[in-house]
């Protein structure tokens, strides 16, 4: 455990004091800053390069704190975190060519999470575009399919109202990731044109309040339900729902299980939580979602890895869908009573309309039972070696209740999944929906910045750590509190598990002969780094990375053969998930 | 950990289908493909025929012909998009479609809508008059007569488009282009630009 950094510490009160910002501008470049700040933007997380530094050079004069990261996937996916932190769409800078082509798995990263988040890439001058010209790529055409919205500037006067429409665009309605693409000569170009305020295009419409009519035949549906069940998803996070979620649940005391991205939506702890539902979600969660009569969907998409084969999903169950996505409405699984609008006013609307509670006194004991006969538990024989979940377990005991959690993509991700105990929403940041290795290290940077008071904790694998280690330079430099824990099993250890239960246990490509000891890469990179092998360390170690002021790394060596469960095999039966290697072998 | 292994849990009777309908034994709940035409308004601006194009290709609906021109209003275009799709895949395809940022808006046309395709047909020009008298037949004219070749166009449904260019196999074809279709809703009903409708 030794101390090798040499940064010094920024003393906050030392900071430099930033400029107030643009007041009138002179450059497509200042419109873009001004758009920017006007739109309230505080952060931005990027790297430099030739096509982008005139924006950069307005930057110099701005209220904007500029955050220099390692690569910019690692940009995107702080833009990202940060955005789903705060609810404001997070800012990501890169150059043109290879700088925009690093953006593009953070961009799908975000659109299949609906993350608010705004990229900025600058392109070669007009005159080149089209003819390969050095660190030419047709930016907007690749990310076409990765964003909400994208836009190519194409005049000076004008280029700071699309970056005003880009930043609205990916805060209003279903969230997700905007681009605006800026060539040179654009942003060199002269203008005096104050950018417009934020807002959407006039073409685009979200619609706020469901249908009065359907709404009172979906309460009715619920009311007259035997076994009612909600589904809350990540559209309860983005729409600021959870409180109205909290008082309809409990009022009418229907049972709540979340999707992934809707980790915190509900509190875990409450007697009406049954849990997290999908692949490797909670024996309950999926008993109830199987057998339900009635599912009340809000702000879900229907993922594959939550509904398993469609054919199984709640195969009795009137379905409930309310989604703010008219495109969602049964796209995956049909729904019998869709409900287009905010989740917050729906939840409301549905509310005034409810008559009764459902009576379903004999459903919640059946869904109570569940709990007790399938608890998240893990094999200790003898305590050795380190049991993952045991770490999570063990770090959640001694966190902030309201702590962020951020990830990798992995065993290690659904461990944090399962034996964290989620309270609030916006304390689960990881990568849902696309599954990127390599999200952990920046996005903890970018919930860091965003809740700057928040106890910010990244679980990764070795794997995943690897992907994006670099970024660590950046919570050094930037001095982030943010412990980091990697659940080391010297192996691409969710790939192994597939293997071992659908491939006859043929490991190819999975297993590291060597990783690298984390915890001496951390403290050349000027992190304070553990290693922690021992269950009776767990608590120690923790805690004195935990009292770090600065990114720590623990290095948790842990059981190799640890394997998820429960899981639902991918296109399987939710009510058939596995507890163990012999059930796999039985569904 | 304990808990009733798979085959001892509770099961529901019910299923779903393929498309996530519900299985209601009395009636079949799967959709055939059906054909449909989608008329869509959009700002006339670069970028767009690509962007409904990948949305298309990227989703995989089942595509069979795509026209687009500019309308009465020097802002706007409007795209004919026809495909062939199980019920809940036009929706989709239409919901997908409104959810684009320059699209104005989308309708699916009535099956009585007027559906117009343009063909050009370029035959050996051994036997010119026969050529002509089969265009006749279909309403086509010869727009363009060489010593060798001779070019028919002919406009209409798509039926009717395929049995000219049936007929015209009598003579030695060298080349068919074709448009795809192009569709109005009868009447007076029009596409207003300015309404934004949200149908499910
Ligand atoms: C960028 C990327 N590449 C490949 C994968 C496929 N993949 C999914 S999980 C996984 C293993 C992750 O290993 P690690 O980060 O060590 O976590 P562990 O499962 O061991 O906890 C891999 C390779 C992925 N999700 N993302």
């Amino acid at each position: 455990m030794s101390e090798r950094a040499s940064i010094p510490k920024r003393d906050p009160e030392e900071a430099p004091e930033r400029e107030n910002g643009i007041e009138a501008v002179e450059s497509g470049s200042e419109a873009i800053i001004a758009a920017l700040e006007q739109a309230g933007v505080e952060h931005a997380f990027g790297v430099q390069g030739g096509a982008i530094m005139p924006v950069y050079d307005a930057l110099y004069d701005s209220s904007i704190h500029h955050i220099t990261m390692a690569h910019e996937q690692g940009a995107a996916h702080a833009a990202d975190a940060y955005g789903l932190v705060t609810g404001e769409p997070g800012l990501a800078m890169a150059t043109s060519g290879p700088g925009a082509t690093n953006l593009i798995t953070g961009l799908a990263d975000a659109a299949m999470d609906s993350d608010p988040m705004i990229a900025l890439t600058g392109q070669v001058a007009t005159d080149f575009v089209g003819n390969d010209a050095f660190q030419e790529t047709d930016t907007t055409g690749i990310t076409l399919p990765v964003t909400k919205a994208n836009y190519f500037a194409d005049h000076s006067d004008t280029v700071g109202d699309d970056v005003s429409e880009a930043f609205a665009l990916a805060r209003e309605g279903r969230q997700g990731p905007t681009l605006v693409d800026l060539p040179k000569d654009i942003t060199k170009g002269e203008t005096d044109q104050w950018p417009k305020p934020p807002e959407t295009p006039e073409t685009h419409d979200e619609p706020s309040e469901a249908d009065e009519s359907a709404v009172e035949a979906a309460a009715a549906t619920l009311s007259a339900a035997d076994r009612p069940v909600i589904l809350a998803g990540g559209g309860v996070v983005k729409s600021e729902a959870s409180d109205e979620l909290r008082a309809f649940a409990r009022e009418y005391e229907i049972p709540v299980i979340t999707t992934m991205p809707g980790l915190g939506t509900f509190p875990e702890t409450d007697d009406l939580s049954l849990g997290m539902a999908g692949m490797h979600g909670t024996g309950a969660a999926n008993m109830a979602v199987t057998n339900c009569d009635v599912l009340l969907g809000v702000g879900t998409r229907f993922d594959d890895r939550l509904t398993g084969g469609v054919d199984t999903f709640a195969p009795d169950a009137s379905v409930i869908h309310v989604d703010i996505d008219p495109a969602e409405i049964s796209k995956n699984i049909e729904a019998d009573h869709p409900l287009i609008g905010d989740a917050t006013r729906v939840l409301e609307q549905f509310d005034e309309a409810m008559d009764t509670a459902p009576d379903a006194d004999q459903w919640r004991e059946q869904c109570q039972t569940w709990t007790e006969e399938y608890p998240l538990d893990y094999e200790t024989p003898d305590d050795e070696p380190l049991k993952p979940q045991y770490v999570v377990e063990t770090f959640d005991e001694l966190a902030d209740d309201d702590a962020i959690v951020t990830t990798g993509v992995g065993q290690h991700q659904m461990w944090a999944a399962q034996f964290w105990t989620y309270e609030y929403p916006r304390t689960w940041v990881s990568s849902n929906g696309l599954g990127t290795m390599g999200y952990g290290v920046p996005s903890a940077i970018g919930a860091k910045i965003g809740a700057p008071d928040t106890e910010v904790v990244a679980f990764d694998g070795d794997g995943s750590f690897l992907m994006t280690i670099q970024e660590l330079s950046v919570a050094v430099r930037e001095n982030l509190d943010i412990t980091y824990v990697v659940l080391n099993n010297e192996a691409i250890g969710m790939v192994r598990q597939w293997q071992d239960g659908f491939y006859e246990g043929r490991r190819m490509a999975s297993e590291y002969p060597w990783v690298p000891e984390f915890d001496k890469l951390a403290e050349a990179f000027g992190a304070r780094g553990f290693r922690l092998e021992e269950p009776e360390d767990v608590e120690e170690t923790i805690q004195a990375a935990r009292e770090y002021d600065g990114p720590a790394v623990i290095d948790a060596i842990i059981d190799p053969a640890e394997n998820v469960f429960p899981m639902v095999p991918s296109g399987g039966d939710n009510g058939l998930f596995a507890l163990n290697e012999q059930h796999l072998e039985m569904i | 950990m304990p808990g009733p292994a798979p085959d001892e849990r509770m099961r529901p009777s019910g299923r779903r289908n393929t498309q996530g309908i519900r299985i209601d034994p009395e009636a079949e709940a799967t959709h055939e493909p059906r054909m449909a035409v989608l008329s869509a308004l959009v700002k006339h601006e670069p970028g767009v025929l690509s962007e409904v194009s990948s949305l298309f290709s990227r989703r995989q609906f089942n595509i069979e012909s795509l026209t687009v021109g500019p309308t009465q209003d020097g802002d706007t275009a409007r795209m004919t998009i026809v495909i062939e799709e199980p019920e809940p895949g036009v929706q989709q395809a239409k919901k997908q479609l409104r959810k684009l940022i320059p699209v104005i808006d989308v309708e699916e046309l009535e099956s009585a809508a007027m559906r117009r395709e343009l063909a050009l047909i370029k035959v050996a020009g051994d036997k010119p008059d026969d050529v002509q008298a089969v265009a006749e037949m279909y309403g086509g004219d010869a727009v363009d007569a060489s010593k060798d070749a001779v070019t028919v166009e002919i406009t209409g449904s798509k039926q009717k488009i395929d049995a000219a260019i049936e007929a015209f196999e009598q003579f030695d074809v060298l080349e068919i282009v074709r448009t795809g279709a192009a569709a109005l809703e009868r009447g007076s009903k029009t596409m207003d630009s300015t309404t934004m409708e949200s149908d499910n």
